[in-house]
């Protein structure tokens, strides 16, 4: 395994971990208001790790939902990791099926968009710079749930310090670093405008997927860059 | 501080890990079976990153408050130069900065 591989991982996954360590927090004080335990809560952290379908997991648990509706609400929330392991598929074929295990159960949202940037600037994905920088932001995650879990109740009013802006303006800069990507602009647009509609007439967490798929299809309609597709 | 397991609770995590996971390697089960990728679906799968990503935030710019868009504009100009450390560092001080000094 190579060195550098592993400390540009580390270091930039830290950078992640730095940015996602206030909804983990988030999730541990609100997991803990809606009756799970500290356990319950760093057990969500480490098993499902998925930080936007954990809070809708603590919302329905907190309403005392039928246990079969929880699971089918947080498998919709996270069905966009469909796209993105179809996607990452691509780049990690060297990877043996012990690491593509690993690599698909680390799979969130920054360490896609962080494969797919790296992968597009012609860098081949090796598994020490993606372990190192998946671990960067896994381990801090279950070690700020388990705080937000136990402390979090002197947090106070998470608006009060704008955490609810955070999440919107990471995705949105992580968005627009794939601005130069051929078809970025009819993709992005179409989806942006889908989710919106989608949000208003059916609901959250829909959005995310009925956005996406118009995104992707708009993406698979484009004319071809390549030449040899001239015929169509 | 509580470190109690409820039977029920744990279950039901355990089973959203295992729907979560199955998200997680879906894509890859299915990929798997082309030898060779048809470029439509090579152009569907390099669509993949803006066309989700801009699902996570578009919401939230449309219902939130002045203060949320705002920050979000500030957040999307400093981007386009800057890293995202420092997108979101911009895009939380004008929330704040909205909510606290403005009363946005």
């Amino acid at each position: 395994m190579s060195r550098g591989e592993m400390a540009e991982g580390l270091r930039g996954g830290m950078i992640v971990a730095l940015s996602t360590a206030p909804f983990a927090v988030l999730f541990g004080a609100l997991a803990v208001d809606n009756g799970i335990s500290v356990a319950e809560a760093t057990l969500m952290s480490t098993t499902i790790y998925a930080g936007a379908s954990q809070l809708v997991g603590i919302e329905l648990f907190g309403n005392h939902v039928a246990p079969w509706l929880i699971v089918l609400s947080i498998f919709a929330v996270n069905f966009r990791h469909l796209l993105y392991s179809a996607a990452v598929t691509r780049f990690i074929p060297h990877f043996t099926l012990g690491q593509k295990l690993v690599a698909f159960f680390l799979l969130i949202d920054p360490q896609f968009a962080e494969t797919a940037r790296r992968a597009e600037a012609g860098k081949t994905i090796t598994f020490a710079w993606y372990v190192a920088f998946a671990l960067a932001i896994y381990i801090p995650w279950i070690i700020f749930s388990t705080l937000g879990a136990a402390f979090g109740s002197l947090i106070g009013d998470p608006q009060v310090w704008a955490i609810d802006v955070l999440l919107p303006v990471y995705f949105l800069g992580i968005t627009i670093g794939f601005r130069r990507k051929p078809g970025f602009y009819p993709v992005a647009i179409a989806a942006f405008v889908a989710s919106i509609a989608a949000y208003v007439l059916v609901g959250s967490p829909w959005h995310v997927s009925i956005g996406a798929a118009f995104g992707v299809l708009v993406g698979a309609l484009l004319p071809l860059p390549a030449p040899a597709e001239a015929s169509h | 501080m509580d470190l109690s397991l409820e039977p029920t609770i744990v279950w039901i995590v355990l089973a959203a890990a295992v729907a979560t996971f199955a998200t997680r390697i879906g894509g890859y089960v299915l990929i798997a079976r082309f030898r060779a990728i048809p470029p439509r679906v090579e152009a569907a799968l390099n669509a993949v990153p803006a066309a989700v990503l801009t699902t996570l935030f578009a919401p939230a710019f449309f219902t939130g408050g002045l203060e949320i868009k705002l920050a979000m504009i500030a957040g999307l100009l400093v981007s386009l130069r800057y890293p995202g450390l420092i997108a979101i560092v911009a895009g939380w001080a004008t929330a704040m900065i909205a909510r606290h000094v403005f009363g946005l």
